[in-house]
């Protein structure tokens, strides 16, 4: 294949070579550490082979951590090399790299695992089943996901990082101008994680559609599962277009067919019009599990039931159906004449109106209540003003005759950031506080919390309130530097500070994390914020078939109710079956592999090792299709025994089991 | 009502940035429509931001759990019809009175501005290439490379192509942005209300030399424009087909001036014009992967000379030189 290792293996610049030593070293430390403390054994029975929602949940959001402390990386180099005029740090390839890795993880491979992991952990307890749907599809969504993530990562040290742009546009990703293999590396590895993303997608509606506790209709589902819904179904209906998209990329650099290229007769808008057919609903796919996220912890820390149901779900599904017909206003300026772009203007404002609706919904829920100020609550009520913020500039740029003034500017760039990380990241880290109990049995310190949350907000606002300035001033995105007489230099310091002040908010986090792992409580209740839907239910950490019985739902808010009511955790023993549980199972973890080293083989265009590895892929499938493993039963004395443990526990509830 | 938010805009901006905004300082009837419509926008938006952050403030202070507090049980509340029909339907008036002047200046924008209706326009193509923008006058038959001039009050018609990746022109001070794309054209009106400089730049990413894809626009006396020509006309060098070819390949360039227009020999927003790209000059670090190249490739090869071949391998793509 005349393959040259020397350039496989980017190096030469003193950041790539000390990545790449932390690499080496972080690989050594994992292996010796589990063969020292014979952890193997626990880690393939226990993680790698799981079909648990919980932990598969659990694997998510530990991806996404990693891959926000990556994406941060990127941010930070690239605010570090823009915070002086015609700095010498990064050159113009490497800062190009890292503003596209920085987009492409922040979205893909952070936002969605994170969202991903928590819909996990909390939708099928939400509404009372024992798993998803298909467990070990569950489970082969994850490892898809995780294969395309470090098939994506690894871009950085091995061969060379795609430089496009999160977006990739032709014909400037095809091989006329991006003959090197980084933009293979994008192609391939978003195809793999889609899959699984695609499946997740499908997983979730069948879950949610099928499996719900007797009673719960969909009007009395919580407003996370309905948005976890709603975004499952957009994930249906974007993904298959991303996956054509990629498809046809992929044609267009292996293969020298031209969908998209400059010569021959392709066409570069028609990648453009793809990219976005998927990429604007990808952002509600992200933003509308975070608003379910910030339903259910404004309610239960205002102490009261969602205001406006009804018209919170209406909400929804009119975004996700907006969320189709906007894409063209990514693209104003290719002049596709007034009357298209006048159209896509009014779609795209008209989103404003039902997110309007629900922001009027929140505080009308925190209206008349009593609000308290846990760290979550602070996370879902930051999340408002600096919402707004990004909504308003939204509208601003929605308007096609502005957006002239505006697109590919950093205003651009301040109004997604003010969109993306109150919407998105906050939500998350509210969640993460919110239902961390109901994973791990113990709470985050609420006090590092706390410095975790001013931190970050502050340290927000600082690094992207600049930008909205910088962007009227006329500084694009993009640039890797900018002379000392554009005027940009002070507004590019402030916000290069800012995100020093971000990245230390998001270093509590992590030691938030590490120090509640070693010292927080552990008699933490099963519900601990005296919270209003099923999860919290069942045990914390929650056992690994969720409910001994499943309960029964008569309205909104089952759990509250059933606690106004006086309902305790009682159980009858009579009312204890056995309950029929999925195996776990290698496969999934066994396909992520030969996907990850087709893919590898295919973004370095060894396609004859390509096709070998791809067998494996289809033995993969045939061991799966003759697999008749039917799962196993949990026997009524073991659920007995489980039940007890936990329920002993809670103080007055004693023993309630036989 | 309009009038009254641009004033409290322009007053309230300079508090917020304490800097010069070009957005807001428009120098031209397009980027004044398009100033104005910005201004109405933040006016509304200013609206909805007081209004929501107001109604936060109160909200959570005034519902906030103190120890008082303790033991108390927030009513049972599901919403009320009235005012979720209230607040939905704010925000659809506030919606129709942006797309109503969006829609206006959207179709004016693809006008000439008005008062420039019957004038004829100077017709200026603009060609943009990795990284450098190229401006074709072909009336007066010269050529510039990233800089442009043109008379002051009048109306000037960009025509513009790429003769590479997609890329996009914007002037600030003059109009809004579009985009530049290989086999296509987009035209651009643009009148300067008096002289001045300018400045214009890519907005739209393609590839290492970016960052320095700037170019000024010089708005002259038509008397000075005048001159200009005849003096271009004068001392400028002739266009070679060669000579453009070598302008093509994916350098930096300063300011260059030629008499003679390319467009005799290729016109890039033509679907069927030929292919100016070779991949062997865009390769950047790591594995290189396999290269498919086409017929109607150029041979750029024999003309690079030693100084461009250097050019292409610094990672920035080329300095300046020439300013």
């Amino acid at each position: 294949m005349g393959i040259k290792w020397n350039e496989i293996f980017v190096g030469g610049d003193p950041l790539l070579v000390g990545s790449q030593i932390a690499i080496v070293l972080t690989v050594v430390a994992i292996v010796v550490g589990l063969t020292y403390f014979k952890k193997w054994g626990w880690l393939w029975r226990e993680w790698l082979t799981t079909v648990d929602h919980k932990k598969i949940g659990i694997m998510y959001i530990l991806s996404g951590v990693l891959m926000f402390f990556r994406g941060g990386m990127d941010g930070l180099l690239m605010k570090a090399q823009t915070a002086r005029p015609e700095m010498n740090f990064l050159d113009a390839q490497h800062y190009n790299e890292i503003f596209t890795t920085h987009g492409v993880i922040m979205i893909l491979f952070m936002a969605m695992p994170f969202l991903i992991g928590l819909m996990n952990v909390v939708v099928p307890l939400q509404i009372g089943a024992r798993d998803v749907a298909f467990p070990q599809l569950n489970a082969l969504s994850f490892w898809l996901f995780f294969s395309g993530a470090m098939l994506f990562n690894i871009s950085f040290v091995v061969g060379g990082s795609p430089d496009a742009g999160w977006t990739s546009y032709f014909p400037l990703a095809g091989k006329e101008f991006s003959p090197g293999i980084g933009n293979n590396y994008y192609a391939i590895a978003l195809q793999i994680a889609g899959l699984g993303t695609l499946m997740t997608g499908i997983n979730f509606i069948v879950t949610i559609l099928k499996m719900r506790a007797p009673g719960m209709t969909l009007m009395k589902m919580p407003m996370f599962t309905w948005t976890t819904l709603i975004t499952s179904i957009i994930i249906v209906a974007a993904f298959p277009i991303f996956t054509v998209a990629l498809a046809l990329m992929t044609f267009d650099r292996l293969y020298g067919t031209h969908f998209f290229t400059l010569s021959s007769g392709g066409s570069d808008m028609l990648w453009a019009n793809l990219f976005w057919l998927w990429g604007h609903p990808e952002v509600y796919i992200v933003i509308l599990p975070a608003f379910g996220i910030f339903s259910e912890v404004i309610a239960t820390f205002s102490r009261k039931t969602l205001y406006g149901y009804t018209s919170m779900v209406i909400s929804i599904v009119g975004i996700a159906f907006l969320s189709m017909i906007v894409w063209v206003h990514h693209f104003y300026t290719m002049d596709a004449g007034p009357a298209v772009n006048s159209f896509f203007s009014i779609t795209t404002m008209l989103i404003a109106v039902p997110t309007g609706v629900k922001i009027f919904n929140w505080l009308f829920t925190m209206r008349k209540g009593r609000i308290q100020f846990t760290t979550a609550m602070l996370w879902a009520l930051a999340f408002v003003p600096n919402f707004v913020i990004g909504g308003v500039t939204g509208v601003m740029l929605a308007m096609a005759a502005a957006d002239y003034q505006y697109h590919n500017t950093l205003f651009l760039v301040a109004h997604f950031h003010y969109v993306l990380i109150p919407g998105v990241v906050f939500a998350v880290f509210a969640g993460l506080y919110y239902w961390w109990p109901k994973m791990f049995g113990f709470m985050l310190n609420e006090k590092l919390g706390k410095y975790h949350f001013w931190l970050f907000t502050i340290g927000f606002n600082v690094t992207f309130m600049p930008m909205f300035f910088l962007g009227l001033k006329g500084a694009v995105r993009r640039a890797y530097t900018y002379s000392a007489e554009s005027g940009f230099a002070p507004l590019f310091l402030v916000s290069a500070i800012g995100s020093i002040i971000l990245a230390i908010g998001f270093a509590v986090f992590c030691y938030n994390i590490y120090w509640s792992f070693r010292y927080a409580k552990r008699d933490v209740s099963h519900d601990p914020w005296d919270a209003r839907t099923l999860e919290w239910m069942t045990a914390s950490p929650v056992q690994f078939y969720n409910f001994a019985v499943v309960p029964e739902v008569k309205q909104l808010d089952a759990f509250w109710h059933m606690k106004k009511r006086g309902e305790t955790l009682t159980l009858k023993e009579s009312d204890i079956k056995k309950i029929h549980m999925p195996s776990n199972s290698g496969l999934p973890f066994y396909m992520a592999v030969v996907f990850g080293i087709t893919g590898f083989f295919l973004v370095f265009e060894a396609h004859i090792a390509a096709a070998v590895a791809a067998i494996g892929i289809v033995i993969g499938l045939i061991i799966r299709s003759f697999d008749y493993n039917d799962g196993y039963y949990v026997s009524v004395d073991e659920i007995k025994q489980t039940e007890r443990t936990w329920r002993t526990v809670e103080g007055g509830t004693e023993n309630h089991v036989g | 009502m309009k009038r009254l938010f641009s004033l409290l805009v322009v007053g309230l901006l300079p508090l917020l940035a304490g800097c010069e905004m070009v957005v807001f300082q428009p120098q031209g009837p397009a980027a004044r429509s398009i100033t104005e419509l910005i201004n109405w926008s933040i006016g509304w938006m200013l609206l909805v931001v007081v209004v929501v952050f107001a109604l936060f403030a109160y909200i959570v202070w005034k519902y906030r759990d103190r120890p008082e507090r303790q033991g108390e049980e927030p009513p049972e509340e599901h919403g009320s019809t009235v005012l979720e029909i209230v607040w939905t339907v704010i925000p659809i008036l506030i919606v129709i009175a942006l797309t109503i002047p969006t829609m206006r200046t959207l179709y004016d924008l693809e006008k000439p501005p008005k008062g420039y209706e019957d004038e004829k326009p100077l017709v200026i193509h603009v060609t943009s290439a990795d990284w450098k923008w190229i401006f074709s006058y072909p009336e007066q038959n010269i050529e510039t490379v990233n800089y442009v001039n043109i008379p002051a009050g009048r109306l000037v018609l960009f025509k513009m192509t790429s003769a590479s990746t997609m890329q996009s022109f914007w002037v600030p001070a003059l109009a809004g942005q579009k985009y530049t794309m290989n086999k296509m054209e987009t035209e651009l009106y643009v009148v300067a209300d008096r002289p001045g400089s300018y400045e214009g730049r890519n907005t739209n990413f393609n590839g290492r030399g970016y960052a320095h894809m700037q170019f000024e626009v010089l708005a002259q006396t038509p008397k000075e424009f005048d001159k200009w020509v005849q003096e271009v006309k004068q001392t400028a060098p002739k266009l070679t087909k060669e000579k453009y070819e070598e302008l093509l390949l994916p350098t930096h360039l300063g300011r260059l001036t030629f008499v003679d227009t390319h467009l005799q020999w290729v016109n890039h927003a033509d679907p069927h014009s030929k292919t100016y790209t070779n991949p062997e000059l865009y390769r950047g670090h790591g594995y290189q992967g396999k290269i498919f190249i086409r017929e109607d490739n150029y041979k750029s090869s024999s003309i690079c000379n030693d100084e461009q071949q250097k050019a292409l391998e610094s990672d920035s793509g080329g300095e300046h030189h020439g300013h």
